[in-house]
């Protein structure tokens, strides 16, 4: 029976064996150094906040992996001898693989920053940073303060974990407004000012130039970069991005840029390796995604994809329309198709930006400025239908269809105060137009592309 | 703010405290007069009876209903044995001893208590009020920004199963323990809501009254609570209010303005099966004797069970009566809140709820079958077995202990529906339709899932939601009471509940939304 070897039992890795096992009998091994059993990362700020335990994060009970016959296998992959194909553990045990799947997620970004290493400097990746973080920051006398460094999505779910417990918090954010690469202007400006309102410290257009220590090796201080100001803290969140986690990989034989290299079927430049997740790249970028894709879905897709690739249908990793969603601290963001920031912005993309009086509640539309096609859609506090969005993309709508009709992309809970009339209105005057809203009708939400 | 918290938390554990010392307190002195209205009322015939409390009871003072009632037991006791022995029929007491302790009680109850009910309203009913609303209403400011507020609820102790947890699931057991099976340790309950009650219906207040007035005082304090948490969603306002409504003006107020105009005590929203002694002999008896009022209840309560019901689950849901009407999704949803996360979610819990349940509904069913059978052939036995015991069995397994103090009494360790989920024969009923046939769904947003797992934490009824929304499938089960939580607490805008068509409702996928739509087709159509 054919061996398939899985490293990393995050979501790329589980998808990709779960969907093995349906289609076939393969014989099927997850590996994984972090935690015996598949959980959700996404929620890992939940379990340190109080939302949940850790057992909550578990999406399938302790029974299935048997059930399914899937085997786990808890070790650190240290080396790959992929002429052998066989795997050796940091434990010093092996395993032999037929066909082997890097599915290694990313760790978290280190610049080389003097005291990095600290007690009290960690980022928040893997169960050990969380364990981490309760260990140093697990009220606010024992962490008077904490420093996060970076503005991505993991800093700021960082930022709202450690002000659930009252501890205060800086945040350095390198950009001059937050995720200022990605967000347009007025959504990043909101943000800024949401997180204010919570009285985090933002600092923005600030670096770090040092972690200082005090005489046990613990974290005492930082240095920063601009003012050369010092700021006392205790704990120092490291949260600029992520790296594919594929340092054991290389003197393998594998080809690796900054992740494991693949083409569009998942392949690497060794016959029967594969690898999937957070720890790919692909040698081109699909479309306006990156080359490396951290994030959930993709992870998941990839996973979705290779199975069949695996299980004799050879497939092509041909992701559908972008998306994605976030939260940041209490306002929920959704994106749908591409809205690009001022930085890269195509000059043919032209912006429609509405934004509540007094509500955190705003959206951007993207469009062609000749052709009117719709390009994407960011929003802020309303949530939006996926099906929806997805069709008129595909469609190809253009945007005064998308407008008018946004009533049927509404996801909103029932009784929920809507706004697509407020929204045209001022689209209307903008452009100067005459839509008017159409009613939600089920039968266009439901009607195939 | 933290200060007025502290202070409204000690004034309702003053509150608290009086009102548990209350079945212990309080002097009972029975008087001949009164004595003989008693053995009027009950129509007592036993002479036994009749002289032993003359001897023992009338005229001595008792301090506590744990002195009095005993006595009261024994008498009783020695008078049925000596009637049975004699073949006396006709003089033995059928009243349990319990229910005589309560109307004696009742009646020669004279202390301060009975004579301050006002007051000593103020000290339980009042602080309690006053202080949960102290201890609640900081929280306007305290939580912050709108948004969900479940910071910490895995380290308190009242929310994560510890200490504080387990007094508060002692407190209700005992209550509900005392409710059902020692009523006359409410008699203190009873005096200090008797002018409330008088005001209602005219008459003095029983145990059964200051259990309703209870349910909507909790129900209302809780309410309040609700709305703090749940502000910025208006579907959860919407729905907290509606059964607060329910609770307070159909479960409450009717019935007893009813009983107030000689009409029927009724509540017009429980539904057979769940109220299930509607068809009992006495029940079908009352209504057919009260005329006009009696009739047209008994043509509405068929009505609703068999017509209502159904259509409006195929409508909206189950959640139009479990979260938006019946009483104890009332409480279950105020009161209950703050446990909800404890429900088991594992399938081994899935499988035992499905049993449960619907062995429940077919006992319901198999007893009113007994009981129509019963009351029309003017039997008392089906195929060799009692009704009344059959009736006696279900009213004190299901009805008292399971509802009671099974489904109210263990909020803090098995979250908040416990009865709902395991027991409720209507939610059984409602749930088969809701599962076939039936516009509702909660609907999984395409591919936006992170399977965090927030939805299946905080789903009341113990459904895996999750593992449904991470297929991107559509949840449509039948025990999901609508209440609209998994929904409010997704992080990432996933779930909505909606009625639409039927057709496209149940959609098992395999691949998710967003990935290449070739891989869709392929996998999915299978
Ligand atoms: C806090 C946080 C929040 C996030 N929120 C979102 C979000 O909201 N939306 C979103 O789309 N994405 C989010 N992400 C990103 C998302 O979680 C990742 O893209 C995804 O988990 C990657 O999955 P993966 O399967 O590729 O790898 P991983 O989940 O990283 O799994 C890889 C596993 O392999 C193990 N491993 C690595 N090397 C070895 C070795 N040599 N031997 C043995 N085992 C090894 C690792 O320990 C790990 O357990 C978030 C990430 C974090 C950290
Ligand atoms: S599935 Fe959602 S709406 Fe249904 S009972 Fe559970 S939490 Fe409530
Ligand atoms: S809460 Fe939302 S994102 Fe999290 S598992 Fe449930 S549906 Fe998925």
């Amino acid at each position: 029976m054919e061996h398939i070897v899985i490293i990393g039992n995050g979501i790329s890795g589980v998808t990709l064996a779960r969907h093995v096992r349906k289609l076939s009998d393969k014989k099927i091994t997850i590996v994984s150094a972090e935690t015996d059993y598949f959980f959700s990362r996404t929620a890992l700020m939940y379990v340190y906040m109080g939302h949940m335990k850790f057992k909550h994060t578990q999406p399938y009970e302790n029974w299935f992996w048997k059930k399914n016959r899937i085997e786990l296998k808890k070790g650190y992959v240290k080396q790959i001898e992929t002429e052998d194909k066989m795997l050796h553990f940091a434990e010093g045990d092996t395993l032999q693989y037929d066909k082997l799947i890097i599915a290694t997620g990313s760790k978290p970004n280190k610049f080389g920053w003097p005291g990095q290493d600290l007690n009290g400097v960690m980022g928040m990746y893997h169960k050990q940073d969380l364990e981490s973080l309760e260990t140093y920051a697990p009220n606010n006398e024992v962490c008077k303060r904490a420093v996060i460094v970076g503005g991505g999505l993991i800093g700021i779910e960082l930022a709202e974990m450690l002000n659930s417990r009252k501890i205060p918090v800086t945040f350095l954010v390198r950009e001059d407004s937050f995720w200022n690469g990605v967000l347009p202007k007025g959504e990043s400006e909101m943000i800024n000012e949401h997180i204010k309102n919570h009285h985090i410290d933002l600092r923005l257009a600030t670096n770090l130039k040092a972690i200082n220590s005090d005489e046990h090796g613990n974290v005492k201080s930082v240095i920063i970069e601009e003012t050369g100001e010092e700021l006392e803290c205790n704990v120092v969140g490291l949260t600029a991005g992520v790296a594919p986690n594929v340092d054991f990989l290389r003197d393998s034989g594998i080809e690796i840029g900054r992740g494991v290299k693949v083409n569009r079927f998942l392949e690497t430049n060794i016959p029967d390796v594969y690898a999937i997740g957070d720890c790919a790249e692909q040698h081109e970028a699909i479309g306006n995604r990156r080359p490396i894709e951290a994030v959930w879905y993709t992870g998941r897709m990839m996973g979705e994809t290779l199975a069949q690739t695996i299980c004799d249908n050879k497939t092509e990793y041909k992701p559908g329309h972008w998306f994605n969603s976030a939260k940041f601290l209490d306002i929920e963001y959704q994106t749908y198709g591409w809205v690009f920031a001022e930085r890269g912005r195509p000059e043919y993309e032209q912006h429609f930006h509405w934004r509540h009086a007094k509500e955190n509640i705003c959206i951007t539309v993207a469009f062609h400025k000749d052709s009117n096609e719709f390009l994407g859609i960011n929003t802020f506090g309303i949530r939006m239908r996926h099906e929806i969005f997805d069709k008129w993309l595909t469609e190809k709508r253009d945007v005064d269809y998308v407008m008018s009709h946004l009533k049927d992309a509404n996801f909103d809970p029932e009784f929920f105060k809507t706004y697509e009339n407020d929204i045209l209105t001022q689209y209307n005057n903008t452009f100067n137009t005459n839509l008017t809203a159409h009613k939600k009708s089920w039968k266009r939400i439901f009607s195939k592309v | 703010m933290k200060a007025i918290k502290t202070i409204g938390l000690v004034i309702f554990l003053i509150g608290l405290a009086i009102f548990t010392a209350l079945p212990l307190l309080g002097t009972y002195n029975l008087n001949e007069a009164d004595f003989n209205t008693i053995v009027k009322e009950q129509n007592i015939k036993s002479d036994v009876f009749i002289n032993e409390l003359k001897s023992n009871i009338i005229g001595t003072d008792f301090n506590g209903m744990q002195t009095l009632s005993p006595k009261i037991s024994e008498a009783l006791n020695n008078a049925n044995e000596s009637h049975i022995k004699n073949k006396e029929w006709d003089k033995k007491i059928y009243t349990s001893s319990s229910d005589m302790a309560a109307v004696i009680g009742k009646k020669s109850a004279n202390g301060f208590i009975a004579n301050n009910k006002g007051f000593m309203w103020f000290l339980t009913f009042g602080l309690g009020i006053i202080g949960a609303l102290m201890f609640i209403l900081p929280n306007v400011i305290l939580l912050g920004k709108k948004g969900i507020k479940n910071d910490g609820v895995y380290h308190e102790s009242a929310t994560n199963r510890g200490w504080i947890g387990w007094m508060v699931f002692i407190f209700l057991v005992s209550f509900y323990l005392v409710l059902y099976f020692a009523s006359e340790y409410a008699t203190n309950w009873t005096l200090i809501v008797d002018p409330i009650s008088e005001s209602l219906s005219g008459n003095p207040a029983g145990h059964w009254f200051v259990y309703g007035f209870m349910y909507c005082t909790v129900m209302t304090v809780m309410a309040v609570r609700m709305y703090i948490k749940y502000r910025h969603n208006i579907y959860q306002v919407f729905r907290t209010t509606s059964v607060l409504f329910f609770q307070i003006v159909f479960a409450f107020l009717i019935p007893e303005i009813m009983v107030r105009l000689q009409m029927p005590y009724y509540d017009f929203k429980n539904a057979f099966p769940l109220d299930y002694d509607f068809f009992f002999q006495w029940n079908l008896k009352d209504l057919i004797n009260n005329g006009g009022i009696g009739i047209f209840i008994l043509v509405w309560g068929i009505v609703l069970t068999l017509i209502v019901v159904p259509v409006m689950v195929y409508f909206f849901g189950k959640r139009w009566y479990c979260s938006w009407v019946c009483g104890c999704g009332g409480l279950a949803e105020t009161l209950g809140d703050p446990y909800r996360q404890h429900s088991d979610k594992s399938l081994f819990a899935w499988k035992v709820e499905r049993y449960l349940i619907h062995a429940v509904l077919l006992f319901v069913l198999i007893m009113t079958g007994m009981t129509l059978y019963s009351f029309f052939t003017e039997t008392g036995t089906v195929l060799g077995i009692k009704t009344a015991t059959v009736q006696s069995i279900y009213s004190l397994v299901i009805g008292s202990i399971f509802a009671g103090v099974i489904g109210t009494g263990f909020y803090p360790i098995f979250g908040n529906r416990v009865w709902c989920r395991f027991g409720c024969p209507l939610a059984a009923y409602l749930g088969f339709v809701q599962r076939f046939k039936s516009r509702f769904r909660i609907t999984t947003n395409g591919g936006q899932c992170i399977s965090c797992g927030n939805c299946s934490t905080y789903c009341e009824q113990g459904i895996d939601v999750r593992a449904y929304a991470q297929k991107g499938e559509n949840i449509i089960r039948s025990s999901c009471v609508g209440c609209g939580i998994c929904s409010a607490v997704c992080p990432r805008g996933v779930l909505k509940l909606e009625n639409g068509p039927e057709k496209g409702r149940i959609n098992p996928t395999e691949i998710l939304l967003g990935n290449d739509v070739d891989l869709m087709d392929l996998v999915n159509q299978k």
